[in-house]
């Protein structure tokens, strides 16, 4: 996409903005309004006057769920980023195709699933009589006796893996795909192994688009209602299911929304490495 | 490559290639093994604890789940109801956002792309919690057009950024040749443009029909209780306990997404999609 430097006649500027606008108006409406409400609401109390009770309250029966939240995320964002790197080197330096072809073929699967079946999914997975344990027993890795479900925080971190691998993995693969191969000739000519090209060669040029597959990850796994909701509703648990149990037992809008800008700080760290990059790179184009 | 593998024994190599494929069937077994056992319990007429499968395998279920008065009947007419209808408003809101994106020159253009990376790069549960609240003073909580609200607002984001990508590609010389042969402006983007950038404007609408179907947040907070689409038929399956009926809806929430992953390869390359999102 070209934008040349030189004004555009201001006749089809305005028709443009005449064309965006419906679509700016939709996200000020339902993104920039409710999230302005939610900050507000977050420092009013049920009277309407200002106050930081809210927090004071979120901090003393939830203090648990945000470092619950905070460690599972950031489990799940390392898994995805190796696996992801480990897919897209194995399909770029791999030196069997018809290995490459089958993982290639593998590994996008649960794409476009969506959360709340990914979590059904491994409800019934990860249950007592799920096929992993089942697979364990019959591996002898696990005594029949010693079976458990494994619906805490590991089921959590497995359904994110699980959804979020491909996506960050698809991102990953076609940078990887796009680097000039002559880099990797050369490393190789030089006799550099598979390991030292990858980290030396491909994931520094590949960086960004892996930081971006991981914020949007993170971002998004920050605020998915279902999987908790449905892998381990009950205490310790995430934020996300605690901002609804506020809303749905206690009409409670204050904590909920303080919830909520608790997880918006701990969002924004990722949206500003996001949004820096987005837009660095937007400027180079 | 081959100079190492000349140095290499038979036996080495065997070992390499058995250590290959046990990676690759660990691997699919991590991929396929929750959905194995999601299709289990869909055809599973009894399974309790101790047994390792099922002991007893039919359709009644699925007989319920298809019975054309059950609730599920009604969760799937509601749920492409919503989704269709919000697949109409988001387009018609973001073909002329992406035509204007994507052809003409915006003095502002930059910024305006900035807006619509915004969403994204935020969790949306307080925008759900607090859409919610506001609906419910306008009375449009529990109804349908909320729903289709809710969705048509999460699935623009995405729509725009596909569109303006759809109308950027379209050839320039072509609309040229279609004016100097006389052609209004109306006539060159209706019968030239348009037809050029359908496919992935397509891709677009099939996109925002799929999130529709799928999602769940804003459901959960803007439809209850009157709005039960699929996915919180299958959530509240789940959580009483019957995780056939749950298994079945998952099953049937499956199908399209999968579907699509497998035909999206033909208009989406890896390429392109490392392109989304920046």
């Amino acid at each position: 996409m070209t934008s040349p430097p030189d004004q555009p006649p201001s006749r089809t500027n305005w028709a443009g903005m005449a064309l965006v606008s419906p679509a700016l108006l939709v996200i000020a409406i339902f993104f920039v309004f409710p999230l302005l409400a939610s900050v507000v609401s977050a420092f009013q109390a049920k009277t309407g006057e200002w106050t930081l009770a809210n927090f004071d309250k979120s901090f003393e029966l939830y203090s648990g769920d945000v470092g619950y939240t905070v460690v599972i995320v950031a489990i799940s964002t390392a898994v995805v980023g190796l696996l992801s790197v480990a897919i897209g080197g194995y399909l770029t330096l791999g030196t069997n195709p018809r290995a490459q072809a089958v993982l290639r073929w593998l590994y996008r699967w649960p794409l476009f699933i969506p959360f709340i079946v990914a979590g059904q999914v491994m409800r019934t997975f990860l249950a007592k009589n799920g096929l992993l344990n089942q697979l364990l027993i019959g591996s002898g890795i696990l005594e029949p006796l010693a079976a458990q479900s494994y619906l805490d925080w590991r089921g959590i971190v497995l359904a994110f893996v699980w959804k979020q691998t491909p996506f960050v993995a698809l991102m990953v693969a076609g940078a990887m795909a796009a680097i000039d191969p002559a880099h990797i000739e050369a490393a190789r000519n030089l006799g550099a192994g598979r390991l030292r090209i990858l980290f030396g060669i491909i994931i520094p040029q590949i960086r960004r688009t892996l930081m971006v597959g991981l914020v949007l990850s993170y971002v998004t796994m920050l605020s998915v209602l279902s999987v908790p909701l449905m892998i381990n509703p009950n205490s310790p648990t995430m934020m996300t299911v605690d901002v609804a149990y506020r809303i749905n037992a206690h009409g409670d809008y204050g904590v909920a929304n303080a919830l909520c800008l608790i997880s918006l700080v701990l969002a924004s760290v990722g949206a500003w490495f996001y949004l820096r990059h987005g837009v660095a790179r937007k400027g180079v184009q | 490559m081959s100079a190492a593998a000349h140095g290499e024994t038979r036996a080495v190599r065997i070992g390499k290639m058995l250590l290959r494929a046990a990676l690759l069937g660990l691997f699919a077994f991590f991929i396929f093994g929750p959905l194995l056992n999601l299709l289990l319990w869909a055809f599973a007429e009894r399974w309790y604890f101790p047994n390792k499968l099922p002991s007893q395998y039919g359709f009644t279920f699925w007989e319920r789940v298809f019975n054309p008065r059950g609730n599920a009947m009604a969760s799937l007419v509601t749920s492409v109801g919503i989704a269709v209808t919000t697949v109409i408003v988001c387009l018609a809101i973001a073909v002329p956002a992406g035509l204007a994106l994507g052809r003409l020159q915006l003095r502002w253009r930059a910024a305006i792309m900035l807006v619509f990376l915004l969403p994204s790069a935020f969790p949306n549960l307080p925008v759900y919690v607090n859409i919610a609240r506001v609906f419910y003073e306008l009375k449009l909580a529990g109804t349908v057009p909320g729903v289709v609200l809710v969705h048509a607002a999460h699935g623009l984001v995405l729509a725009v950024w596909i569109s303006a990508a759809a109308f950027a590609s379209v050839d320039k010389a072509l609309e040229e040749a279609a004016r100097n042969l006389g052609a209004g402006a109306w006539r060159c983007f209706l019968t030239v443009t348009l037809p050029l950038a359908a496919p992935g404007i397509i891709a677009g609408g099939i996109f925002v029909f799929l999130e529709s179907l799928d999602e769940f947040t804003g459901t959960f907070f803007v439809g209850v209780p009157d709005v039960q689409t699929l996915p919180l038929l299958m959530f509240n399956a789940s959580m009483g306990g019957n995780y056939q009926i749950a298994s079945i809806t998952a099953l049937l929430l499956l199908v399209p997404s999968v579907g699509f992953m497998l035909l999206v390869e033909r208009f989406l390359k890896p390429n392109v999609m490392a392109t989304l999102g920046r």
